[in-house]
């Protein structure tokens, strides 16, 4: 509890220091992220991360010592050595991209692995403290660190913000932004290149096997929320830095605990909570928008039921028995009696023993449904040349989501024809039958 | 009279380098392009005159969207040169229009129909400059011109394939270019979006600009264009459409006339690898 309120009060000069530095990571990972998972660049991200481990274990046999900046710039060689390690591959032989990253990534990552053990075997090699980089370790960040940190960050930020239209030109459509003259090449190994800088230094705070999820994630539960690309990626900096924040705090909270795993968690957090819970494009509302549709689909079925066997009585009074209703269509009585209730409730059928009626408001809405689905059916028949006993079933998938101008379309062809004299025309096949 | 000489005044714009008043439109000298040692073009020679709508035909995988490529400088050419308006190429982008397959992009892409048309104007403007209200307004203009001026702020995840296509041609309208290459701009549309497409490509050469087209469909391609590049691979037959529009030119671009071509290149494939 004690440890809670210092970390929440900001109480300590270190914590600060290194909540700070994890923001910053975070943010800048999101935005960049947000490029390199349009560009589809993604899992090179991952690629980079993992082949940078060898390289901060070469730059400790150099110099000898435990050195922030050496390790960065030995995560920097290799990483950047493993992305053209990918693109060579993937360009001089005919191994696809996804397989050249798993080739590059799980090697240079074993080799790092062997060459950590090496250190750690040696006498000193404990100090070097490179497990650190394998899972992260935020809380082992000082000034310095969050200092260089902060100046990448800021680089990277000053970069995307002044070439905004450039990388998303090239993101959207390459072909294109070369064929204007952009120097569509040079862009892209730009683009890797920030995406490589700012995976190394996330290396000390989140580390190699997890860095990648720092970049994809947030753009992902971005994406949810917004059809805007500067919005995207404003909030995907803004889902990276919260995340940096959540996950080093609980990191800080305990004593051997790495950064890597919670930061990646809270990021993992704002992801679910995005697909699920998101307005537009979430989960929940799609499944929503479609629990809406079947409904209206059922309901106007059983409107188009009742008004056929009326048209076919010659009497739309004469209540049908829910039996009758039930043996018009394919449907079960469950759902028939659900959706029946639904269309009491509307005000579009008066019901009483079993027995429905169309009220005022629902006939004028059958005819509209019957009036849409004919004039559908008549389409298929005579323009598609679909098979009148097949028409029904195929009409009735689509007849229900027909926007208002193209009904207007065909109708208009049918009067031209002389052929619309009543508001409903005429069924193109007998009705009262259940589809095959 | 006074009309026609307007007309004609029109084809040289944007005014050519001096010396290259009749340069044609493109140029293709001997053009080579190879895929993983596999020729896609072989040798390919034909100058597009100017003011025209001139489509290129072929059957699948005779190297027309590679031939639009190789021009635009998308792919490597193995050998060969192209001149466009009398100009190499890297001094001619200015004038240079493009629509891509539709197919070519990801329709998921977070923009609206209006973001896309504006990436038509990113060529005039140089790095870092961010567009203005008045490229907002030629965007804008650009989408009334292709019958999409009510949904500009639309997503474009929202468009159907016609209305896509649209958007695509109105972002090559943006570019105010000369000389226009669209990568089969008729593919998969509705009739509207054909008919709507079709009257744009003839009021942009009455006005003096050239269209270069990737067509597919044989039975319309002499109702819309007015030249015509019969293409295998190599050049078959290219000219105004009633001198090369002939069954004898048809067959042998798509008619077994070509094996030995085909062994040739197979066997050319065998050896590289």
């Amino acid at each position: 509890m004690d440890t809670f309120l210092r970390l929440i009060l900001l109480q300590d000069a270190n914590t600060r220091v290194v909540l700070l530095g994890a923001a910053l990571l975070g943010m800048t990972s999101g935005v960049i992220g947000s490029f390199a998972v349009l560009r589809r660049r993604a899992l090179l991200g991952d690629a980079l991360a993992h082949a940078a481990l060898p390289g901060i274990c070469t730059a400790y046999f150099v110099v000898g010592d435990k050195s922030f900046t050496a390790f960065l710039i030995g995560a920097l060689i290799f990483g950047t050595l493993g992305v053209l390690c990918v693109s060579f591959v993937r360009t001089h032989t005919r191994i696809k991209e996804d397989a050249a990253i798993g080739i590059v990534l799980s090697s240079f990552f074993g080799l790092g692995i062997v060459l950590s053990r090496i250190i750690q075997n040696q006498p000193a090699g404990n100090r070097a403290g490179l497990d650190t980089y394998i899972y992260g370790k935020a809380a082992l960040m000082v000034n310095q660190d969050v200092a260089l940190i902060a100046l990448v960050a800021g680089v990277i930020l000053i970069v995307v913000a002044l070439l905004f239209k450039e990388f998303s030109l090239l993101c959207f459509d390459r072909d294109f932004a070369a064929a204007q003259g952009w120097p569509a090449m040079w862009l892209d190994i730009l683009l890797m290149a920030l995406l490589c800088v700012c995976t190394v230094i996330g290396l000390p705070a989140v580390g190699v096997v997890l860095m990648a999820a720092l970049l994809i994630i947030p753009a992902a539960a971005a994406r949810f929320w917004t059809e805007r690309l500067s919005l995207m990626v404003a909030l995907a900096g803004l889902i990276g830095l919260l995340s940096g924040l959540i996950g080093t705090a609980a990191s800080a909270m305990a004593a051997h605990f790495a950064a890597g795993p919670p930061v990646v968690l809270a990021a993992a957090g704002f992801f679910m909570f995005s697909m699920l819970f998101a307005p537009r494009r979430g989960a929940l509302a799609d499944w929503w928008r479609r629990r809406k549709l079947r409904q209206r689909i059922a309901m106007q079925n059983v409107l188009r039921a009742l008004y056929e066997i009326g048209e076919a009585a010659g009497a739309f009074e004469r209540p049908a028995s829910f039996d009758q209703i039930l043996s018009s269509r394919a449907w079960t009585a469950p759902a028939l009696t659900e959706c029946l209730e639904r269309a009491v409730r509307a005000g579009l059928i008066r019901g009483r023993d079993d027995r429905y009626v169309l009220t005022d408001a629902g006939r004028r809405e059958a005819m509209r449904v019957v009036r849409a689905h004919r004039l559908w059916e008549i389409f298929l028949v005579e323009q598609a040349a679909i098979a009148p006993d097949h028409v029904d079933r195929d009409a009735d998938q689509i007849e229900h989501v027909l926007p208002p101008e193209l009904l207007a379309r065909l109708e208009e062809r049918l009067r031209q024809e002389g052929r619309l004299p009543a508001p409903v025309p005429q069924s193109p096949h007998p009705v009262g039958e259940v589809a095959p | 009279m006074i009309a026609m000489f307007r007309s004609n005044a029109a084809l040289e714009t944007p005014a050519p380098a001096a010396g290259a008043q009749a340069a044609p439109a493109v140029d293709v000298h001997d053009v080579t392009v190879a895929y993983h040692r596999k020729p896609v073009l072989w040798d390919v020679d034909v100058a597009l005159p100017r003011g025209r709508l001139i489509a290129i035909v072929g059957p699948n995988g005779a190297g027309k969207s590679t031939l639009l490529k190789a021009i635009l400088g998308l792919v490597p050419l193995a050998s060969g040169r192209v001149e466009i308006l009398g100009r190499p190429l890297s001094q001619a982008r200015s004038m240079i229009g493009y629509v891509p397959q539709r197919e070519t992009v990801d329709w998921d892409f977070p923009v609206s129909a209006l973001d896309v048309v504006l990436m038509g104007r990113y060529g005039r403007l140089s790095w870092c400059r961010r567009p203005r209200r008045a490229d907002r307004e030629a965007a804008r203009g650009c989408l009334a011109q292709v019958g999409m001026g009510d949904f500009a702020g639309r997503q474009i995840n929202q468009l159907s394939g016609g209305q896509q296509q649209r958007v695509f041609l109105a972002r090559a309208l943006a570019q105010d270019a000369a000389i226009y290459f669209m990568d089969e701009p008729l593919a998969g549309v509705d009739a509207a979006t054909e008919r709507a497409i079709i009257d744009i490509l003839r009021s942009l050469r009455s006005a003096g600009r050239t269209v270069v087209a990737v067509h597919h469909d044989l039975q319309t391609v002499s109702e819309y264009f007015d030249h015509l590049v019969l293409l295998n691979m190599r050049v078959v037959a290219a000219g105004p459409i009633g001198s090369v529009y002939t069954t004898e030119n048809l067959q042998q671009t798509y008619g077994g006339r070509l094996t030995i071509l085909d062994e040739a290149a197979e066997a050319l494939r065998r050896a590289g690898r």
